[in-house]
């Protein structure tokens, strides 16, 4: 199964909602750079992660997330993994899809 | 694991060159192997000798210098890419009469088959950009 | 020469190019075209998923004289003379923009997001741009 990283806000474009589309069950999703807003509670794209959740992980980048200030506020259930846990889940999935 | 790794964009104005060295180190301190780095698109801009960013802030280009020389890590800019962005080595300098060259140290310049072939003989091939 | 390209031990990898980028407004699009020319010498198995804008790449009647850029549309039309016919499109994506099969400059397979999936989990080796 395939890792894929989502960089992109979700509020500034669809990356997250292309990736969310095309992600396999049984998949990952990891939430890097900008994209670890979408990881964060009460808003309008929380509800999607936590549907998506019943079928793929979720995870977020814990660095990106404290260089944003947003570290407080992450959706229950997406796990934090730091840069080693993201060599990890690279090494552990088949392959990695970047969504940019 | 065999790692490949490409960047996408140039130091600064995208992350994608920070999370890919991130990675990279973080491979590198845990055993894996990175057989190659390549900088494609407006990542070939990581290769150049030339810049001064402020004291108080990380050094982009002399980070992957550094990690580079620490593990023998290849580095490769793409050529066409390269040849559009003003990113010069000695060779393509001359070649392209060019007055100067602004390549750094532990960078080379090569063809986009050196990424092909990084996607063919490692095991993972992680993209960084925009 | 060919022989030169071929991997040693002749590996044959899936690679897919997801292309979701609009061209010329950015290189991505034309770039990417590039290491897909290149890349056919490596007799690797390749296919291109064009999604969200990626599609407009392959829009029919692109005429770049006015803003005097490059213009690469037919290039897709060529890379069946370098082996690399599996060209999918995602119907979502494609209807979102109101563009049909008629709009394109190259015979694609069209995809519903399901399918995608599955091609995708399929691959050795994913690359964007």
């Amino acid at each position: 199964m395939i890792l894929h990283t989502v960089n992109k806000s979700p509020f500034q474009n669809d990356s997250l909602a292309g990736c969310l589309r095309v992600a396999k069950e049984g998949s990952a999703i990891l939430l890097i750079e900008d994209g670890v807003y979408a990881a964060t509670k009460g808003t309008k794209v929380s509800a999607s992660i936590e549907e998506a959740m019943k079928s793929v992980k979720v995870y977020a980048l814990t660095p990106d997330l404290e260089t944003r200030g947003v570290q407080d506020r992450v959706i229950d259930g997406v796990e934090l993994v730091d840069y080693a846990g993201f060599v990890n889940l690279a090494a552990e999935y088949s392959a990695v899809q970047s969504w940019l | 694991m065999k790692f490949g790794i490409q960047v996408n964009e140039g130091p600064y104005t995208h992350q994608a060159s920070d999370t890919a060295y991130q990675f990279t180190k973080a491979a590198l301190e845990n055993g894996h192997e990175v057989m190659r780095v390549f900088f494609y698109h407006d990542g070939v801009n990581n290769g150049t000798r030339l810049t001064t960013p402020p004291q108080d802030d990380r050094n982009v280009v002399n980070r992957w210098v550094d990690l580079a020389e620490k593990h023998d890590l290849d580095l490769v800019v793409c050529v066409a890419a390269a040849q559009r962005r003003g990113l010069v080595d000695e060779d393509e300098a001359k070649r392209n009469s060019k007055d100067a060259d602004n390549i750094a140290p532990r960078f080379r310049i090569s063809g986009l088959g050196q990424l092909i072939e990084a996607g063919i003989q490692c095991d993972r091939l992680v993209v960084f950009g925009d | 020469m060919a022989d030169e390209m071929m991997e040693e031990g002749g590996t044959v990898k899936k690679f897919m190019y997801l292309n979701r980028k609009a061209p010329y407004g950015t290189i991505y699009a034309l770039e990417s075209l590039e290491v897909v020319l290149i890349g056919a010498a490596f007799e690797q198995d390749v296919s291109l998923v064009f999604m969200d804008d990626g599609i407009y790449q392959i829009k029919k009647d692109q005429d770049t004289a006015g803003t005097e850029m490059k213009n690469f549309s037919k290039t897709y039309r060529a890379l069946e003379m370098y082996d690399v016919e599996k060209l999918y499109v995602e119907k979502e994506s494609m209807e979102a923009r109101g563009l049909t099969e008629d709009d394109l400059v190259v015979d694609v397979e069209v995809m519903t997001s399901e399918q995608i999936k599955d091609l995708m989990e399929d691959q050795d080796v994913l690359l964007s741009f």
